[in-house]
């Protein structure tokens, strides 16, 4: 209809200057060379100081990796060269404890990332990854007085060897795929959560963290244990700026949600439009425990996600709620997975992809009910939203039960912006980049509606920045 | 007489059909019109048009609002000038809620800027919330309204009252009323039309649709209009209504020698 003006942003009340593509200018402590092999990983080990175990565990993965062949369902990987790659990427030579002691040019960076000065206040800990290694990481008083742990993955190997032990990689085994195997081989950063039995952390616990060095691979390792009957939600929110080459990001994160327990895991992650994200995310839900992920993915060449929920026991409930948005150039594989493991479980799976400008979005998604898990409870809704002709969207359901007394419910629904809903608000004086973007907006409000207010906010102005000029 | 809303000649088809076939009517703001036309007399067809809905064709005639013909302009253009359209059929907009959209739609018809492809910047949220407040209260509309989601799960009332509402925030020059009346039961009819009543003033123009005359015994028109088969066949005062109550449509098709639509 119309031909988009410039200085849209400006007139949102966005700077232009918040593209997330801004690159500040930091010296990194260390870099390994491209490629990994041993020799990386040795010298990995040997500048974190890593106990034994670790340098085994990271050898036996790496040994592991290399004999998986390259994964071929999902999206096009072809153009992904493992050996083009820096696996280990130093920032600085600390974990920093104060703000006051974080290097000025990433200060710089975090004020750019927009993350408002009360807000800081209010983060429990910001663990702020940047490049592999957590250099910004608070923990406030209160956490330590009810015995909650919220530490870099790093540091929870040294000062918690014996918890980490215990559970890290039971979870999501070296051997689950090949992208487990090489985040288990060269992971760095990530967060470590414990929490107590019977305690609830009533407000999230944050990580911020951005790639800041070119061709650099983003390995980070998280693992939350919330003991029985507690209670946490973590959020982890990214941006990522803009590269000329193409950019790894291969994260693990590993959930157990212990007896009773409640679990929410949140992200927002707009990467820049380079970036392969294959991440592996997965948790144990015990008796009458409930996990839920909420989860939006903006931006990367290729992301492959799909966060699923492993019901071990009675009561267990699992729950899904994604968003991917595929701009030009882009392939959001996101879904979901579910497993009913035990008798009286119950599963919520809610699916948003919206694709424009040639943009792909597929859902993928996995129910399992196993044999004898009797009186469980699935309900699958996608909903697509297809911007333009040029975009496409597709959906992967399977559903596999060995049990009859289930009762699972599929809903699909593909859409395309209504020209009536377009008519209507434009009738009212809305543009018709802002009547599409109000329809966008309006499209993901479920998901957004359950993100923490400043995320939220955050989540508005990624959909309206990626809604500029599209309206042709 | 500047802010004439001058319709010459109007022709328009929907997908290929010729519905309206030539129409002539002028409206001034501080007049009340009423339009009347059996069910399928392209009513709708005419607002739809006049508001620039993409799928109705202009095929002849002109528009002229305020000086300006509005053919070449978009809907939110003509929106930006002072044209409303209360819509017979309101479309919901999931996920959006009524405050939010008003807030744009208010900051978008009072920008001095008449470029459609401009956005607007936002007026401020208190003012914005104080006035609406004041015409929700005003109207009689619940205050829950503002946050629910558009047209969303409404009632056939709640979404005339949504249209009144937003007809009272964007105070246009000339508002088209397209059957706000129908589907209403009568205490809902009284409710709509006593508030389109305190709206009513020197500064609005209103075109109210409808093919049952029981909104205008709320709404008195000065003019009236029978719309038969694409045309205005008669104009007249209070007494064409009347008319219409007492012996329906038949007389006047038969007058014109228009038969009874398939
Ligand atoms: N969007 C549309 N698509 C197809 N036909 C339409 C559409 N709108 C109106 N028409 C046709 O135009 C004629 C007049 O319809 P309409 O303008 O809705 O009448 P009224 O509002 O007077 O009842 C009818 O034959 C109707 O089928
Ligand atoms: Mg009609």
């Amino acid at each position: 209809m119309a031909t988009p003006q410039p200085n849209t942003a400006d007139q949102l009340g966005i700077s232009t200057e918040y593209q997330y593509g801004f690159h500040d200018d930091i010296k990194p402590a260390f870099k390994s060379r491209k490629g990994l092999d041993e020799e990386v990983i040795n010298q990995m080990c040997d500048i974190k100081e890593e106990p034994d175990w670790m340098r085994q565990y990271r050898l036996n993965a790496y040994q592991i990796f290399k004999q998986k062949p390259m994964t071929k369902w999902g999206g096009d990987l072809s153009q992904l060269d493992f050996d083009d790659i820096y696996y280990y990427v130093k920032a600085s030579d600390r974990s920093e404890r104060s703000w006051d002691d974080v290097p000025e040019d990433i200060k710089r960076t975090f004020d750019r990332l927009g993350i408002p000065e009360a807000e800081r206040k209010f983060l429990a800990g910001v663990g702020a990854q940047y490049d592999s290694e957590v250099v910004y990481h608070s923990i406030v008083e209160e956490l330590d007085k009810i015995g909650v742990i919220f530490l870099d993955t790093d540091t929870a190997v040294k000062e918690y060897p014996e918890l980490v032990k215990k559970y890290f990689g039971t979870i999501i085994p070296s051997a689950d795929n090949q992208f487990a195997a090489l985040n288990s081989a060269a992971w760095s950063g990530g967060s470590f959560v414990y929490v107590p039995p019977g305690v609830k952390v009533d407000y999230p616990l944050q990580a911020y963290f951005r790639i800041n060095s070119e061709n650099m691979g983003q390995f980070e390792r998280t693992l939350i244990i919330a003991d029985e009957g507690s209670q946490v939600h973590y959020v982890e929110g990214c941006t990522a700026p803009i590269y000329n080459s193409e950019s790894l990001h291969s994260a693990v994160v590993e959930i157990v949600c212990m007896k009773g327990s409640r679990v929410r895991y949140t992200t927002i992650q707009n990467w820049a439009n380079n970036v392969y994200n294959l991440v592996t995310k997965r948790a144990l839900a015990y008796e009458d425990a409930q996990m839920e992920w909420v989860d939006g993915n903006l931006g990367s060449k290729l992301t492959m996600k799909y966060p699923s929920v492993y019901m071990m026991e009675p009561g267990a409930r699992g729950e899904i709620l994604s968003i991917a948005f595929a701009s030009k150039g882009q392939h959001q594989d996101a879904g979901a997975k579910v497993y009913h493991c035990a008798p009286n479980t119950t599963s919520q799976i809610t699916s948003k992809s919206i694709s424009k400008d040639g943009g792909r979005s597929s859902y993928r998604g996995w129910v399992d009910v196993a044999k004898g898990a009797k009186g469980c409870k699935s309900h699958v809704v996608c909903d697509a939203l297809i911007l333009d002709k040029d975009s496409r969207s597709d959906t992967y359901p399977v559903i596999e039960i060995g049990e009859n007394d289930t009762n699972i419910e599929h809903e699909a629904r593909v859409s395309k912006i209504g020209e009536e809903q377009l008519f209507y608000l434009m009738s009212r004086g809305l543009s018709e980049e802002e009547a599409s973007t109000m329809i966008v907006n309006g499209f993901i409000e479920p998901l957004v509606k359950e993100l923490p207010m400043e995320y939220a906010v955050e989540m508005n102005r990624l959909i309206q920045l990626q809604m500029e000029g599209s309206v042709g | 007489m500047s802010n004439d809303l001058v319709i010459k000649d109007l022709h328009i088809n929907v997908q290929g059909k010729p519905i309206i076939k030539g129409l002539n009517l002028n409206v001034n703001q501080g007049e009340i019109h009423a339009l009347m036309g059996p069910n399928g007399s392209g009513k709708s067809t005419l607002a739809n048009g006049l508001m620039g809905h993409p799928l109705y064709d202009i095929d002849a005639g002109e528009v002229i609002f305020n000086g300006i013909n509005v053919l070449e302009l978009e809907p939110n253009e003509r929106a930006k000038l002072g044209l409303f359209l209360a819509f017979q059929y309101p479309t919901a907009i999931p996920g959006v809620s009524l405050a939010n959209f008003l807030r744009l739609a208010v900051s978008a018809v009072r920008s001095e800027s008449t470029n459609g492809t401009e956005n607007a910047e936002l007026i401020p949220m208190r003012e914005f919330r104080r006035e609406l407040r004041d015409k929700m209260r005003q109207l009689g509309v619940d205050d829950s309204f503002a946050t629910r989601y558009l047209n969303d799960g409404f009632s056939g009332g709640e979404k005339k009252r949504a249209e009144i509402l937003q007809l009272a925030m964007l105070e246009p020059k000339i508002a088209i009323l397209d059957e706000t009346d129908s589907g209403l039961d009568i205490d809902a009819v009284r409710i709509v039309g006593e508030s389109v009543n305190r709206l009513i003033g020197p500064e609005l123009g209103v075109l109210i649709i409808t093919h049952y005359p029981r909104l205008l015994d709320y709404i008195r028109p000065q003019f009236v209009h029978i719309l038969l088969d694409g045309r205005i066949v008669e104009s007249g005062g209070w007494e064409l209504t009347q008319l219409l109550e007492a012996e329906g449509y038949e007389p006047v098709r038969e007058k014109h020698g228009i038969a009874e639509a398939e």
